[in-house]
């Protein structure tokens, strides 16, 4: 079990949150002209390190928000994303 | 032609709860038919603060936050959204007021009355009881009086209210399709806290 730290709620056990994978996965600017194989890496392609990965939890039985963490999915330990922006920007 | 009637999701609980309470340790007891409204807006907007001056308090900004006005309580669901509870039947009321103060600014008002029914838990026993299944630290130093926490309670979606840190009583407000789980859960819970027991 881990104890994720939601921004707004604080630490809570991991059965509260959504996986949302890898954060800052952008959607392509330029959609139009986009190449098929631009296309397969946008929406298949994933990094998967050994270490610390940035990604995306929700906490879908609290508070419902998104937001960024890094985990080192080696250890499972979890810190909490600093920039503080990404952290407690108020989004749908 | 049918008379409109209400039936709160544990109308048939009533005798349950009631037997499977210890008097002096634990009370369970259905508190139906409190008025809810949830509200969605920006926090920093000026509607926010009419809303807040038209209820009689602030809407919460802190995490976990309930402010008190009056009859009312508002608590903090997430940074832009609330569920205000009123006496029975003051929704509509309650949705006059803040739509009067919204003045056609953007926001979401629903009456979600019929959407989750309240468990009323009360005596001694209370955190330990709601411990077994809710992993939050419910500590009067952690969650004191007029906190409130969106969590799980035996793997139920439920928001906590702390009602007073004495006694202590707590809220348990649950959606009505998984109010007779809850409180048979809570019922089996509190087996341990009977005459001869626990
Ligand atoms: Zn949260």
């Amino acid at each position: 079990m881990m104890l994720i730290p939601c921004p707004w709620c604080g630490p809570r056990n991991e059965i509260e949150f959504h996986y949302g994978g890898q954060a800052d996965v952008h959607y392509p600017s330029d959609p139009r002209s986009t190449s098929d194989e631009d296309w397969a890496h946008f929406l298949f392609f994933r990094d998967n390190p050994k270490g610390v990965f940035t990604e995306r939890w929700s906490h879908a039985a609290g508070c419902r928000r998104w937001f960024t963490v890094h985990r080192d999915t080696v250890t499972n330990e979890i810190h909490p994303d600093d920039s503080a922006s990404a952290a407690r920007t108020v989004t749908r | 032609m049918a008379e409109p009637y209400a039936e709160s999701p544990l109308a048939t609980y009533t005798e349950v709860l009631s037997r499977h309470s210890v008097p002096g340790r634990i009370d369970i007891a259905e508190r139906p038919f409190v008025a809810q409204v949830d509200v969605r807006v920006d926090p920093k907007s000026p509607a926010a603060e009419r809303i807040g001056t038209a209820l009689g308090a602030m809407l919460p900004n802190q995490p976990g936050e309930v402010a008190v006005a009056g009859e009312l309580s508002v608590l903090w669901l997430g940074p832009d959204e609330w569920l205000i509870l009123g006496p029975e039947g003051s929704q509509e009321t309650i949705q006059d007021t803040v739509n009067a103060a919204l003045d056609g600014d953007h926001a979401a008002v629903v009456d979600v009355s019929a959407n989750r029914t309240i468990l009323s838990i009360t005596g001694p026993k209370t955190r330990e009881l709601l411990n077994k299944g809710c992993a939050l630290d419910l500590h009067p130093r952690s969650f004191a009086v007029d906190r409130c926490a969106q969590t799980m309670l035996a793997r139920a979606g439920v928001i906590l209210v702390c009602r007073d840190t004495q006694l202590p009583s707590y809220w348990v407000i649950v959606r009505s399709s998984f109010a007779r789980y809850v409180a048979d859960w809570l019922a089996d819970a509190a087996v341990e806290y009977g005459s001869g027991s626990g």
